[in-house]
């Protein structure tokens, strides 16, 4: 009994630890945006890596996620009579709620894991202390560029995906249900409020934050070796995607609660 | 600075890495003057190169003193460290080049952090450098098309570039074959006498550590030549510590190193 008490106090610590790194590596990152140096040209790197990078995965996600959500919720609404309203269903699904996760979870796999395995092989090979003991501070060089370009570039991403989900939509309605142009996009964009952009565009800001966030500290904690380098990118992903969608949850509270 | 203060002196110091049940280091003491060279020597697991992670600040003891240039660095914040840690050069084992970067890049990676050179002054200084390891050809290329021995010898110029006053080599010549080893132990000595860079030489190689510390360099009609002194009773610039499981079981000079009666000593010199 004593040996699973004092285990669970192990774990416990070793949680409550990992919260205080993971929020004292967020601090730092955001601190360093207001001094000197700056590394501008690894921000704008970085913003290529995951936003240009990124751009046909979002896109081929977005695009099937609007196709598949026309083809399922024309199956609902034509009982109801209510196919013109397709539009309506896509957009506001895309805007509210797909687009912002789906491009999340997209972007985790991609770029969360690179960013862990990246930083986690400079760890193993000791290029963190090389830098450190070159006078950089890892975390201003390696972090902060990569963090500012998840906030900015994940929104992006989304609002492409949006719209692209939109499209799909479209397509779907036009040539397989045979719905008019003009039906389609004046349901789809008359739906659609500021309060609903205003969640869509939340979203993704929080959760390009968490996917920067636990790459970069989950790569910067990497044991181990090549080994430990495997280990935490698949910890990164799986550590990502349950934050994004923990966090989807408190925010559509927060935002039903506060901005509709 | 005060000139007659020890370059690196560290005073009862302790280190246990995290979660670990026993010290990594155990009331190590010693002090190394300016120019001096200081072999550390010890098997794997020792604590030689948690040694020089803390002369950089890269580590924080549990309990003793460490000082740099007469300055506590025990307690000192990272940002107040950066300013220490332009006073020293480090080569890592292996090298750790960073991947991403060219040779140039990498050897003038401090030069672009912390100056502002001109592109021009930049490709110089850099050539420079590498023309003192003798790798200036290979400026544009990556760390993984160099060979083991070029990428040490590459991380040696990377650690010089700043003209630190104290250079610690971690494993400089481990995994090298003998030739190659002794390329990069000439370098550490050249370096040593021509510059007059305080050398801290981590290693389990003794052949590599007697290399270094029996070798010298001078000029001889404007060319650089090597001689080593074979009179050990001589060899007074230089001194060993033995490290045995994190604990200190011998400090001197080479011909006490042999004539030691320490169990551990004899045993890994044989």
């Amino acid at each position: 009994m004593e040996a699973i008490i004092s285990g669970a106090s192990v774990r416990l610590k070793r949680m409550i630890l990992g919260i205080q790194e993971f929020t004292l590596l967020s601090f730092r990152a955001f601190r360093n945006l207001f001094s000197p140096p700056r590394y501008w040209k690894d921000t704008f790197d970085m913003m290529d890596i995951i936003g240009v990078g990124s751009v046909t995965i979002v896109c081929l996600t977005g695009l099937f996620t609007g196709m598949v959500l026309t083809v399922q919720s024309s199956a609902t609404l034509d009982a109801f009579g209510a196919r013109p309203y397709v539009g309506r269903m896509v957009s506001l699904s895309m805007i509210r709620e797909l687009g912002p996760v789906l491009t999340s979870l997209m972007v985790a796999g991609r770029v969360g894991s690179g960013m862990a395995a990246e930083l986690g092989s400079m760890v193993v090979t000791q290029q963190i202390d090389a830098m450190r003991s070159l006078g950089t501070d890892p975390i201003r060089k390696l972090v902060t560029p990569r963090m500012v370009s998840g906030l900015v570039m994940v929104p992006v991403l989304t609002i492409l995906s949006d719209a692209v989900g939109m499209l799909g939509g479209y397509l779907v309605a036009r040539f397989t249900l045979r719905l008019a142009t003009e039906f389609y996009w004046h349901s789809a964009v008359d739906a659609i409020r500021i309060q609903d952009i205003s969640m869509g565009l939340i979203k993704p800001f929080v959760f390009g934050y968490i996917i920067v966030a636990v790459g970069c500290y989950v790569g910067l904690g990497t044991r181990g070796g090549t080994q430990g380098v495997g280990v935490s990118t698949t910890r990164s992903v799986v550590m990502a995607s349950v934050l994004i969608l923990a966090a989807d949850y408190i925010l559509n509270l927060l935002i039903l609660h506060f901005v509709y | 600075m005060s000139p007659s203060a020890p370059v690196i002196s560290f005073r009862s110091v302790y280190y246990a890495y995290p979660e670990a049940e026993e010290y990594a280091l155990e009331d190590i003491t010693f002090q190394i003057p300016a120019s001096g060279t200081e072999i550390i020597l010890g098997g794997s697991g020792s604590g030689k190169s948690t040694i020089l992670k803390l002369v950089l600040g890269l580590l924080k003891p549990e309990s003793g003193s460490i000082q740099i240039d007469g300055i506590e660095i025990t307690d000192m914040k990272e940002l107040d460290l950066m300013a220490i840690r332009s006073k020293i050069g480090m080569v890592f084992q292996e090298g750790a080049l960073f991947d991403s970067l060219t040779v140039a890049e990498n050897v003038g990676f401090r030069l672009r952090e912390h100056g502002k050179l001109t592109e021009e002054e930049f490709e110089d200084k850099v050539r420079a450098l590498l023309g003192f390891v003798e790798l200036d050809e290979f400026y544009d290329r990556m760390p993984s098309e160099l060979s083991g021995g070029q990428q040490r010898r590459v991380a040696v110029a990377r650690a010089m570039a700043h003209r630190p006053e104290l250079i610690l080599y971690d494993e400089a010549t481990t995994g090298l074959d003998p030739i190659t080893a002794r390329t990069v132990c000439d370098l550490i000595v050249k370096l040593r006498d021509l510059e007059g860079v305080t050398t801290v030489l981590v290693t389990h190689q003794l052949r590599d550590a007697f290399q270094v510390a029996q070798g010298f360099v001078f000029i001889q009609n404007g060319e650089i030549a090597y001689n080593h002194i074979d009179d050990l009773d001589s060899l007074v610039g230089t001194e060993f510590i033995v490290l045995n499981e994190g604990r200190s079981v011998f400090r001197g000079r080479q011909n006490e190193l042999w004539k030691t009666s320490n169990d551990y000593v004899r045993k890994f010199l044989s």
